[in-house]
Protein backbone atom coordinates (compact mmCIF):
# COMPACT_ATOMS: atom_id res chain seq x y z
CA UNK A 1 0.00 0.00 0.00
CA UNK A 2 1.33 3.43 -0.87
CA UNK A 3 2.03 5.87 1.90
CA UNK A 4 -1.11 7.95 2.31
CA UNK A 5 0.94 10.72 3.95
CA UNK A 6 2.40 11.63 0.57
CA UNK A 7 -1.07 11.81 -0.95
CA UNK A 8 -3.71 14.51 -0.92
CA UNK A 9 -4.45 13.90 2.76
CA UNK A 10 -1.21 15.44 3.94
CA UNK A 11 -2.75 18.60 5.26
CA UNK A 12 -2.00 20.15 8.63
CA UNK A 13 -3.79 18.89 11.74
CA UNK A 14 -5.19 15.95 9.83
CA UNK A 15 -3.78 12.53 10.58
CA UNK A 16 -3.82 10.16 7.64
CA UNK A 17 -6.51 7.51 8.04
CA UNK A 18 -5.66 3.83 8.19
CA UNK A 19 -7.33 1.27 5.95
CA UNK A 20 -11.11 0.68 6.02
CA UNK A 21 -10.71 -2.52 8.05
CA UNK A 22 -14.45 -3.12 8.35
CA UNK A 23 -16.46 -3.24 5.14
CA UNK A 24 -20.23 -3.51 5.33
CA UNK A 25 -22.20 -4.25 2.20
CA UNK A 26 -25.88 -3.51 2.54
CA UNK A 27 -26.76 -5.65 -0.43
CA UNK A 28 -30.38 -4.61 -0.58
CA UNK A 29 -32.97 -2.65 1.36
CA UNK A 30 -35.57 -5.25 0.44
CA UNK A 31 -36.63 -7.24 3.49
CA UNK A 32 -39.42 -9.70 4.28
CA UNK A 33 -39.66 -8.18 7.77
CA UNK A 34 -41.03 -4.76 8.60
CA UNK A 35 -39.36 -4.05 11.93
CA UNK A 36 -40.36 -0.89 13.72
CA UNK A 37 -36.80 -0.32 15.03
CA UNK A 38 -34.91 -0.76 11.75
CA UNK A 39 -32.17 1.83 11.17
CA UNK A 40 -32.55 1.72 7.38
CA UNK A 41 -33.57 5.03 5.81
CA UNK A 42 -37.30 5.71 6.06
CA UNK A 43 -37.37 6.64 2.37
CA UNK A 44 -35.67 3.41 1.22
CA UNK A 45 -38.44 2.97 -1.32
CA UNK A 46 -37.06 5.93 -3.29
CA UNK A 47 -33.45 4.77 -3.40
CA UNK A 48 -31.95 3.90 -6.77
CA UNK A 49 -31.30 0.58 -8.45
CA UNK A 50 -29.22 -2.01 -6.57
CA UNK A 51 -25.67 -2.79 -7.63
CA UNK A 52 -25.31 -5.77 -9.94
CA UNK A 53 -23.27 -8.84 -9.00
CA UNK A 54 -20.24 -7.72 -11.01
CA UNK A 55 -20.30 -4.33 -9.32
CA UNK A 56 -20.32 -5.90 -5.83
CA UNK A 57 -17.42 -8.14 -6.85
CA UNK A 58 -15.42 -5.10 -7.99
CA UNK A 59 -16.15 -3.39 -4.66
CA UNK A 60 -14.80 -6.45 -2.84
CA UNK A 61 -11.59 -6.47 -4.87
CA UNK A 62 -10.97 -2.78 -4.41
CA UNK A 63 -11.69 -2.92 -0.67
CA UNK A 64 -9.40 -5.88 -0.17
CA UNK A 65 -6.62 -4.02 -1.98
CA UNK A 66 -7.15 -1.13 0.46
CA UNK A 67 -6.75 -3.51 3.42
CA UNK A 68 -10.35 -4.34 4.40
CA UNK A 69 -10.48 -7.62 6.32
CA UNK A 70 -13.85 -7.93 8.01
CA UNK A 71 -16.83 -8.13 5.70
CA UNK A 72 -20.39 -7.72 6.89
CA UNK A 73 -23.18 -8.71 4.51
CA UNK A 74 -26.45 -7.18 5.54
CA UNK A 75 -29.37 -5.16 4.27
CA UNK A 76 -32.37 -5.26 4.36
CA UNK A 77 -32.24 -9.01 4.20
CA UNK A 78 -29.13 -10.12 2.25
CA UNK A 79 -30.70 -13.51 1.47
CA UNK A 80 -33.16 -11.71 -0.80
CA UNK A 81 -30.23 -11.44 -3.26
CA UNK A 82 -29.87 -14.70 -5.14
CA UNK A 83 -26.20 -13.89 -5.82
CA UNK A 84 -25.30 -13.96 -2.11
CA UNK A 85 -23.47 -17.28 -2.56
CA UNK A 86 -21.39 -15.82 -5.41
CA UNK A 87 -20.53 -12.76 -3.34
CA UNK A 88 -19.54 -14.83 -0.28
CA UNK A 89 -17.36 -17.19 -2.32
CA UNK A 90 -15.57 -14.29 -4.03
CA UNK A 91 -15.04 -12.53 -0.69
CA UNK A 92 -13.62 -15.68 0.86
CA UNK A 93 -11.21 -16.20 -2.03
CA UNK A 94 -10.00 -12.62 -1.60
CA UNK A 95 -9.22 -13.24 2.09
CA UNK A 96 -12.14 -11.55 3.81
CA UNK A 97 -13.56 -12.86 7.06
CA UNK A 98 -17.22 -13.10 6.03
CA UNK A 99 -20.10 -12.32 8.40
CA UNK A 100 -23.72 -12.78 7.35
CA UNK A 101 -26.13 -10.59 9.27
CA UNK A 102 -29.57 -12.00 8.69
CA UNK A 103 -33.12 -12.39 9.92
CA UNK A 104 -32.84 -15.99 8.73
CA UNK A 105 -35.80 -15.63 6.41
CA UNK A 106 -34.77 -17.39 3.19
CA UNK A 107 -31.96 -19.41 4.73
CA UNK A 108 -32.83 -22.87 3.44
CA UNK A 109 -30.55 -25.86 3.89
CA UNK A 110 -29.29 -25.90 0.28
CA UNK A 111 -28.45 -22.21 0.52
CA UNK A 112 -26.64 -22.62 3.83
CA UNK A 113 -24.72 -25.55 2.41
CA UNK A 114 -23.68 -23.48 -0.61
CA UNK A 115 -22.69 -20.56 1.60
CA UNK A 116 -20.57 -22.81 3.78
CA UNK A 117 -18.91 -24.37 0.75
CA UNK A 118 -18.16 -20.88 -0.48
CA UNK A 119 -16.38 -20.15 2.79
CA UNK A 120 -18.90 -18.25 4.91
CA UNK A 121 -17.25 -17.77 8.30
CA UNK A 122 -20.01 -16.55 10.54
CA UNK A 123 -23.74 -15.96 10.88
CA UNK A 124 -25.54 -13.55 13.15
CA UNK A 125 -29.23 -14.29 13.46
CA UNK A 126 -31.64 -11.67 14.66
CA UNK A 127 -34.71 -12.34 16.76
CA UNK A 128 -37.28 -9.72 17.58
CA UNK A 129 -38.47 -11.40 20.78
CA UNK A 130 -38.75 -14.74 22.60
CA UNK A 131 -42.42 -15.19 21.96
CA UNK A 132 -44.06 -15.85 18.66
CA UNK A 133 -46.69 -13.23 19.29
CA UNK A 134 -44.24 -10.41 20.00
CA UNK A 135 -41.67 -11.49 17.41
CA UNK A 136 -44.31 -11.55 14.74
CA UNK A 137 -45.94 -8.34 15.90
CA UNK A 138 -42.70 -6.36 16.00
CA UNK A 139 -41.58 -7.52 12.60
CA UNK A 140 -45.13 -7.40 11.24
CA UNK A 141 -44.79 -10.94 9.86
CA UNK A 142 -45.12 -14.58 10.86
CA UNK A 143 -41.53 -15.65 11.17
CA UNK A 144 -40.94 -17.04 14.65
CA UNK A 145 -41.24 -20.73 13.76
CA UNK A 146 -39.11 -20.21 10.70
CA UNK A 147 -36.38 -18.50 12.69
CA UNK A 148 -36.33 -21.35 15.19
CA UNK A 149 -35.79 -23.80 12.34
CA UNK A 150 -33.00 -21.65 10.94
CA UNK A 151 -31.35 -21.57 14.37
CA UNK A 152 -31.31 -25.39 14.36
CA UNK A 153 -29.86 -25.38 10.85
CA UNK A 154 -27.07 -23.02 11.90
CA UNK A 155 -26.15 -25.45 14.69
CA UNK A 156 -26.30 -28.39 12.29
CA UNK A 157 -23.71 -26.74 10.06
CA UNK A 158 -21.54 -26.14 13.13
CA UNK A 159 -21.58 -22.40 13.10
CA UNK A 160 -21.48 -20.76 16.48
CA UNK A 161 -25.00 -19.64 17.33
CA UNK A 162 -24.94 -15.88 17.60
CA UNK A 163 -28.25 -14.27 18.40
CA UNK A 164 -28.99 -10.60 18.20
CA UNK A 165 -32.10 -9.26 19.84
CA UNK A 166 -32.95 -5.58 19.63
CA UNK A 167 -34.45 -4.40 22.92
CA UNK A 168 -36.96 -1.63 23.49
CA UNK A 169 -39.96 -0.75 25.60
CA UNK A 170 -42.20 -3.44 24.11
CA UNK A 171 -39.90 -6.44 24.68
CA UNK A 172 -37.35 -5.43 27.32
CA UNK A 173 -39.49 -6.98 30.07
CA UNK A 174 -39.05 -10.34 28.30
CA UNK A 175 -35.26 -10.47 28.70
CA UNK A 176 -35.44 -13.54 30.93
CA UNK A 177 -37.57 -15.43 28.38
CA UNK A 178 -35.30 -14.25 25.58
CA UNK A 179 -32.24 -15.61 27.39
CA UNK A 180 -34.04 -18.89 28.12
CA UNK A 181 -34.92 -19.21 24.45
CA UNK A 182 -31.27 -18.56 23.57
CA UNK A 183 -30.19 -21.26 26.01
CA UNK A 184 -32.64 -23.78 24.52
CA UNK A 185 -31.24 -23.04 21.08
CA UNK A 186 -27.69 -23.60 22.33
CA UNK A 187 -26.62 -20.04 21.60
CA UNK A 188 -22.96 -19.33 22.32
CA UNK A 189 -23.31 -15.55 22.04
CA UNK A 190 -26.28 -13.32 22.67
CA UNK A 191 -26.30 -9.65 21.96
CA UNK A 192 -29.06 -7.76 23.73
CA UNK A 193 -28.77 -4.52 21.86
CA UNK A 194 -30.97 -1.69 23.00
CA UNK A 195 -32.51 0.23 20.15
CA UNK A 196 -30.53 3.07 18.67
CA UNK A 197 -32.76 5.80 17.39
CA UNK A 198 -32.15 6.17 13.66
CA UNK A 199 -34.33 5.55 10.63
CA UNK A 200 -37.54 3.75 11.58
CA UNK A 201 -36.55 3.60 15.24
CA UNK A 202 -36.27 7.41 15.25
CA UNK A 203 -39.74 7.63 13.79
CA UNK A 204 -41.06 5.31 16.51
CA UNK A 205 -38.84 6.64 19.28
CA UNK A 206 -41.59 7.67 21.68
CA UNK A 207 -43.08 4.16 21.67
CA UNK A 208 -39.77 2.30 21.80
CA UNK A 209 -37.98 4.15 24.59
CA UNK A 210 -37.92 2.05 27.76
CA UNK A 211 -38.21 3.47 31.26
CA UNK A 212 -35.26 3.54 33.65
CA UNK A 213 -36.98 0.89 35.76
CA UNK A 214 -37.41 -1.44 32.81
CA UNK A 215 -33.77 -1.00 31.93
CA UNK A 216 -32.56 -1.64 35.48
CA UNK A 217 -34.67 -4.81 35.75
CA UNK A 218 -33.37 -6.07 32.41
CA UNK A 219 -29.77 -5.51 33.52
CA UNK A 220 -30.40 -7.34 36.79
CA UNK A 221 -31.98 -10.31 35.02
CA UNK A 222 -29.05 -10.41 32.60
CA UNK A 223 -26.49 -10.31 35.41
CA UNK A 224 -28.21 -13.19 37.25
CA UNK A 225 -28.48 -15.26 34.10
CA UNK A 226 -24.84 -14.61 33.24
CA UNK A 227 -23.78 -15.81 36.67
CA UNK A 228 -25.74 -19.04 36.32
CA UNK A 229 -24.72 -19.93 32.78
CA UNK A 230 -21.04 -18.95 33.02
CA UNK A 231 -18.80 -19.34 29.97
CA UNK A 232 -21.29 -21.54 28.08
CA UNK A 233 -23.09 -18.47 26.75
CA UNK A 234 -21.61 -15.01 26.50
CA UNK A 235 -24.12 -12.21 26.83
CA UNK A 236 -23.50 -8.67 25.69
CA UNK A 237 -25.89 -6.08 27.00
CA UNK A 238 -25.71 -2.86 25.01
CA UNK A 239 -27.10 -0.01 27.10
CA UNK A 240 -29.17 2.56 25.19
CA UNK A 241 -27.04 5.65 24.91
CA UNK A 242 -29.91 8.00 25.81
CA UNK A 243 -29.42 6.80 29.41
CA UNK A 244 -25.71 7.62 29.44
CA UNK A 245 -23.91 10.87 30.16
CA UNK A 246 -21.09 10.39 27.68
CA UNK A 247 -21.59 9.62 23.98
CA UNK A 248 -20.54 6.43 22.24
CA UNK A 249 -17.42 6.61 20.06
CA UNK A 250 -19.64 6.16 17.01
CA UNK A 251 -17.98 4.01 14.31
CA UNK A 252 -14.70 4.63 16.26
CA UNK A 253 -14.83 8.01 14.54
CA UNK A 254 -16.22 8.59 11.04
CA UNK A 255 -13.86 7.60 8.26
CA UNK A 256 -11.42 5.77 10.52
CA UNK A 257 -12.16 2.05 10.14
CA UNK A 258 -15.66 1.60 8.74
CA UNK A 259 -16.76 1.75 5.12
CA UNK A 260 -20.35 0.96 4.27
CA UNK A 261 -21.80 0.54 0.79
CA UNK A 262 -25.54 1.07 0.41
CA UNK A 263 -27.59 -1.05 -2.03
CA UNK A 264 -27.36 1.62 -4.73
CA UNK A 265 -23.57 1.88 -4.42
CA UNK A 266 -23.37 5.00 -2.27
CA UNK A 267 -20.32 4.81 0.01
CA UNK A 268 -20.97 5.83 3.61
CA UNK A 269 -18.80 6.29 6.73
CA UNK A 270 -21.73 4.92 8.80
CA UNK A 271 -24.90 3.10 7.71
CA UNK A 272 -27.05 6.01 8.83
CA UNK A 273 -24.83 8.82 7.46
CA UNK A 274 -26.86 9.23 4.31
CA UNK A 275 -29.15 11.59 6.26
CA UNK A 276 -26.32 14.06 7.03
CA UNK A 277 -26.92 17.37 5.25
CA UNK A 278 -24.32 19.23 3.23
CA UNK A 279 -22.37 16.15 2.13
CA UNK A 280 -22.52 14.38 -1.20
CA UNK A 281 -21.63 10.75 -0.67
CA UNK A 282 -19.84 9.30 -3.66
CA UNK A 283 -21.01 6.22 -5.54
CA UNK A 284 -18.83 3.23 -6.31
CA UNK A 285 -20.35 3.46 -9.77
CA UNK A 286 -18.50 6.71 -10.36
CA UNK A 287 -15.30 6.58 -8.32
CA UNK A 288 -12.73 4.07 -7.08
CA UNK A 289 -12.93 3.00 -3.45
CA UNK A 290 -9.40 4.30 -2.93
CA UNK A 291 -10.33 7.80 -4.01
CA UNK A 292 -13.60 7.63 -2.06
CA UNK A 293 -11.85 6.55 1.16
CA UNK A 294 -8.81 8.80 0.98
CA UNK A 295 -9.82 11.77 -1.13
CA UNK A 296 -13.57 12.41 -1.10
CA UNK A 297 -14.83 15.46 0.76
CA UNK A 298 -17.62 13.38 2.30
CA UNK A 299 -15.19 10.96 3.98
CA UNK A 300 -12.70 13.67 4.99
CA UNK A 301 -15.24 16.06 6.45
CA UNK A 302 -15.56 14.48 9.92
CA UNK A 303 -12.02 13.14 10.15
CA UNK A 304 -9.72 14.77 12.64
CA UNK A 305 -11.00 17.51 14.93
CA UNK A 306 -11.29 20.61 12.77
CA UNK A 307 -15.04 20.21 12.41
CA UNK A 308 -15.64 20.08 16.16
CA UNK A 309 -17.50 22.73 18.13
CA UNK A 310 -17.38 23.46 21.82
CA UNK A 311 -17.64 21.72 24.21
CA UNK A 312 -15.90 18.97 22.16
CA UNK A 313 -13.20 21.16 20.66
CA UNK A 314 -11.38 21.73 23.97
CA UNK A 315 -12.57 18.57 25.72
CA UNK A 316 -9.90 16.17 27.03
CA UNK A 317 -12.18 13.25 26.07
CA UNK A 318 -12.52 14.19 22.38
CA UNK A 319 -9.92 11.62 21.33
CA UNK A 320 -11.89 8.89 23.05
CA UNK A 321 -15.46 9.46 21.84
CA UNK A 322 -14.84 11.69 18.77
CA UNK A 323 -17.75 13.88 19.83
CA UNK A 324 -20.20 10.98 19.67
CA UNK A 325 -22.56 10.38 16.78
CA UNK A 326 -22.99 12.92 13.96
CA UNK A 327 -26.36 11.49 12.96
CA UNK A 328 -27.68 11.76 16.51
CA UNK A 329 -26.42 15.35 16.75
CA UNK A 330 -28.22 16.11 13.50
CA UNK A 331 -31.48 14.36 14.37
CA UNK A 332 -31.71 15.99 17.79
CA UNK A 333 -30.24 19.46 17.21
CA UNK A 334 -30.48 19.97 13.45
CA UNK A 335 -26.69 20.44 13.13
CA UNK A 336 -24.41 17.42 12.72
CA UNK A 337 -21.31 19.33 13.92
CA UNK A 338 -22.77 19.81 17.40
CA UNK A 339 -21.73 17.64 20.31
CA UNK A 340 -23.83 14.50 20.53
CA UNK A 341 -26.58 15.55 22.99
CA UNK A 342 -26.10 12.29 24.90
CA UNK A 343 -23.09 14.05 26.48
CA UNK A 344 -24.12 15.91 29.64
CA UNK A 345 -21.64 18.65 28.69
CA UNK A 346 -23.72 19.38 25.58
CA UNK A 347 -25.97 22.45 25.79
CA UNK A 348 -28.59 20.23 24.10
CA UNK A 349 -28.42 17.40 26.64
CA UNK A 350 -31.92 18.34 27.86
CA UNK A 351 -33.32 17.01 24.57
CA UNK A 352 -32.16 13.54 25.62
CA UNK A 353 -33.22 13.77 29.24
CA UNK A 354 -36.63 15.08 28.18
CA UNK A 355 -37.16 12.10 25.86
CA UNK A 356 -36.18 9.74 28.69
CA UNK A 357 -38.47 11.71 31.05
CA UNK A 358 -41.43 11.24 28.71
CA UNK A 359 -40.76 7.48 28.70
CA UNK A 360 -40.60 7.60 32.51
CA UNK A 361 -44.02 9.18 32.82
CA UNK A 362 -45.74 6.82 30.46
CA UNK A 363 -47.72 4.21 32.41
CA UNK A 364 -48.36 1.36 30.06
CA UNK A 365 -45.59 -0.41 28.16
CA UNK A 366 -47.86 -0.80 25.16
CA UNK A 367 -48.28 1.79 22.45
CA UNK A 368 -51.42 3.80 22.85
CA UNK A 369 -51.09 7.42 21.77
CA UNK A 370 -49.85 6.96 18.23
CA UNK A 371 -49.51 3.88 16.08
CA UNK A 372 -46.15 2.25 15.40
CA UNK A 373 -44.94 2.79 11.86
CA UNK A 374 -43.87 -0.51 10.32
CA UNK A 375 -40.95 -0.48 7.91
CA UNK A 376 -42.73 -1.48 4.73
CA UNK A 377 -42.70 -0.39 1.15
CA UNK A 378 -45.78 1.78 1.45
CA UNK A 379 -44.42 3.67 4.45
CA UNK A 380 -40.96 3.64 2.86
CA UNK A 381 -42.00 6.12 0.19
CA UNK A 382 -42.43 8.71 2.88
CA UNK A 383 -40.27 11.43 4.33
CA UNK A 384 -36.62 11.23 5.24
CA UNK A 385 -35.89 10.94 8.97
CA UNK B 1 -4.17 -20.74 33.59
CA UNK B 2 -3.57 -24.40 32.80
CA UNK B 3 -0.08 -25.82 32.36
CA UNK B 4 0.64 -26.85 28.82
CA UNK B 5 1.43 -30.44 27.91
CA UNK B 6 4.39 -30.16 25.52
CA UNK B 7 3.28 -33.23 23.56
CA UNK B 8 -0.03 -31.54 22.64
CA UNK B 9 -0.49 -30.27 19.08
CA UNK B 10 -1.95 -26.76 19.07
CA UNK B 11 -4.14 -25.64 16.17
CA UNK B 12 -5.92 -22.38 15.38
CA UNK B 13 -9.34 -22.48 17.05
CA UNK B 14 -12.59 -22.95 15.16
CA UNK B 15 -13.99 -19.69 13.81
CA UNK B 16 -10.56 -18.02 13.87
CA UNK B 17 -8.37 -17.29 10.89
CA UNK B 18 -4.72 -16.28 10.89
CA UNK B 19 -3.37 -14.32 7.94
CA UNK B 20 -0.75 -11.81 6.85
CA UNK B 21 -2.15 -8.35 6.10
CA UNK B 22 0.12 -6.26 3.86
CA UNK B 23 -1.85 -3.07 4.63
CA UNK B 24 -1.10 -3.47 8.32
CA UNK B 25 2.31 -5.07 7.84
CA UNK B 26 1.32 -7.61 10.45
CA UNK B 27 -0.25 -10.98 10.99
CA UNK B 28 -3.81 -10.70 12.22
CA UNK B 29 -6.16 -13.14 13.84
CA UNK B 30 -9.68 -12.74 12.53
CA UNK B 31 -12.81 -13.86 14.33
CA UNK B 32 -16.50 -12.95 14.07
CA UNK B 33 -16.71 -9.19 13.57
CA UNK B 34 -13.30 -8.66 15.14
CA UNK B 35 -9.56 -8.76 14.68
CA UNK B 36 -6.42 -8.99 16.79
CA UNK B 37 -3.28 -7.48 15.32
CA UNK B 38 -0.42 -9.72 16.41
CA UNK B 39 3.07 -8.69 17.46
CA UNK B 40 6.00 -10.57 15.97
CA UNK B 41 6.43 -13.09 18.78
CA UNK B 42 2.75 -13.97 18.87
CA UNK B 43 2.76 -14.35 15.08
CA UNK B 44 5.91 -16.49 15.15
CA UNK B 45 4.22 -18.90 17.56
CA UNK B 46 0.72 -18.94 16.05
CA UNK B 47 1.92 -19.47 12.47
CA UNK B 48 3.55 -22.69 13.69
CA UNK B 49 0.37 -23.99 15.36
CA UNK B 50 -0.81 -26.27 12.55
CA UNK B 51 -2.29 -29.11 14.61
CA UNK B 52 0.57 -31.34 13.46
CA UNK B 53 3.61 -30.08 15.35
CA UNK B 54 3.79 -30.57 19.11
CA UNK B 55 4.48 -27.73 21.52
CA UNK B 56 7.99 -29.15 22.08
CA UNK B 57 8.65 -29.16 18.30
CA UNK B 58 7.39 -25.59 18.00
CA UNK B 59 9.71 -24.46 20.79
CA UNK B 60 12.67 -26.24 19.15
CA UNK B 61 11.84 -24.66 15.78
CA UNK B 62 11.61 -21.17 17.31
CA UNK B 63 14.90 -21.61 19.16
CA UNK B 64 16.56 -22.73 15.95
CA UNK B 65 15.06 -19.97 13.81
CA UNK B 66 15.88 -17.14 16.20
CA UNK B 67 19.06 -18.72 17.62
CA UNK B 68 17.80 -18.36 21.16
CA UNK B 69 17.66 -20.84 24.04
CA UNK B 70 15.23 -21.38 26.88
CA UNK B 71 12.06 -20.23 25.08
CA UNK B 72 9.87 -23.07 26.42
CA UNK B 73 8.42 -21.18 29.40
CA UNK B 74 7.49 -18.08 27.37
CA UNK B 75 6.00 -20.10 24.53
CA UNK B 76 3.93 -22.20 26.95
CA UNK B 77 2.70 -19.08 28.73
CA UNK B 78 1.58 -17.60 25.42
CA UNK B 79 -0.04 -20.84 24.27
CA UNK B 80 -1.98 -21.08 27.56
CA UNK B 81 -3.07 -17.45 27.10
CA UNK B 82 -4.21 -18.19 23.54
CA UNK B 83 -6.04 -21.39 24.58
CA UNK B 84 -7.91 -19.44 27.24
CA UNK B 85 -9.12 -17.04 24.53
CA UNK B 86 -9.94 -19.99 22.23
CA UNK B 87 -7.48 -18.67 19.62
CA UNK B 88 -5.87 -22.10 19.90
CA UNK B 89 -7.16 -25.57 20.63
CA UNK B 90 -4.92 -28.39 21.82
CA UNK B 91 -5.02 -31.70 20.02
CA UNK B 92 -3.33 -34.92 21.11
Amino acid sequence: MSDPLSGPLARPGHAAPGPPLWLLLELTYRCPLHCVFCYNPTDFGNIGRELETAEWLRVLEEARALGSVQLGLSGGEPLVRDDLETIVAAAHRLGFYTNLITSGVGLTEPRLQALQEGGLDHIQLSFQDSTRRMNDFLSSTRTFELKSQVAALIKKYRYPMVLNVVLHRLNIDHVEEILQMAERMGAEYVELANTQYYGWAWRNREQLMPSRDQLRRAEEVTARFRERIGARMRIFFVVPDYFETRPKPCMSGLGRVFLGIAPDGIALPCQAARMLPGLTFPSVREASLRSIWYESAAFNHYRGEEWMREPCRSCPERGRDFGGCRCQAYLLTGDPANTDPVCDLSPHHHLVTEAVGRAERRQTPLPSEQPLVFRDHRNGKGTQA
Amino acid sequence: METIDTTARPAIGGGFRLQWEPAQEAHVLLYPEGMVKLNQSAAAILTRCDGVRTVAEIVADLERTYTLAGLAADVCTFIAFAVERTWLELRQ
